[in-house]
């Protein structure tokens, strides 16, 4: 809900899934998205596994994984699922914003 | 004197708010939420972090359920839900909750349940704490909200 409100702030329009699964369905009902936000942490399918399911699905849209997780180990594997960036909870604006700059 | 309530009220507010981040309870993401919180969003912060209290009790009870288990050996399961709580709790400025959630990560990456059973005692302690000094800041900013809109008849002698 944090997250949405800040893409609204900065007037993204954006979608929420609940879990890994739920994003892989959006994606498999066609809706594309310049940037995916995936929370590693999530139940039914992780963010691990949604990436690496997405990725499988040649989705290229940018894919930036948030987690509290700040361990190097973590973030690789996290990274080498198929992220293009990593981003330690909590989210702010500024971390928000640079990411969006990348992309525009 | 219009306004003279609201005004005291604000200051409470300000009081509190400068005693959590004194005390670390809360940490500048919370101020991060404030920022959000505008005429077309003004109970964003409370709403927000009601969900918080909601999701949070639901995973210390399922840490709590999973640690009194009389053969517990899953600490996989208990890393699942103690990130979800970190995550939720950096995310709304929760800084001794966090703090607390990675000690308790610790216990757990070394299989220690003694160390966790002590990590969740001391998990809920902060997390009560932190409840009930957001719901008296919250219920301060209701009575400064009504008393803010209470408008005196002006009189004409």
């Amino acid at each position: 809900m944090i997250h949405q409100w800040m893409l609204n702030k900065v007037g993204v329009k954006n979608q929420a899934a609940e879990n890994g699964k739920e994003a892989v369905q959006i994606h498999c009902s066609g809706q594309g998205f310049d940037l995916i936000l995936m929370d590693k942490e999530m139940p039914l399918m992780n963010g691990i596994e949604a990436t690496k399911e997405l990725r499988s699905m040649g989705i290229c849209s940018k894919i930036v994984g948030v987690s509290s997780h700040s361990e190097e180990k973590q973030i690789q594997e996290f990274m080498e699922a198929g992220l293009d960036d990593y981003l330690v909870k909590p989210l702010n604006m500024a971390k928000l914003r640079s990411i969006l700059d990348n992309i525009m | 004197m219009l306004g003279l309530g609201a005004d005291l009220l604000w200051a409470d507010m300000n009081r509190l708010l400068a005693f959590l981040f004194h005390q670390g309870v809360l940490d500048e993401q919370f101020l991060q939420l404030q920022q959000l919180q505008d005429e077309t969003s003004p109970n964003f912060v409370s709403e927000v972090v009601n969900i918080y209290f909601h999701e949070s009790e639901k995973l210390l009870r399922n840490l709590r359920g999973l640690l009194m288990e009389r053969e517990f050996s899953d600490y996989k399961k208990m890393g699942i839900h103690l990130n979800q709580l970190m995550g939720s709790s950096s995310s709304i400025g929760a800084k001794r909750v966090t703090n607390v959630c990675l000690a308790f990560r610790a216990a757990t990456d070394h299989s220690n349940r003694s160390g966790c059973l002590r990590a969740l005692e001391m998990l809920e302690h902060e997390y009560c704490y932190l409840k009930n000094k957001l719901h008296e800041l919250f219920q301060i900013e209701q009575q400064r909200a009504l008393a803010a809109g209470v408008r005196y008849p002006v009189q004409n002698n």
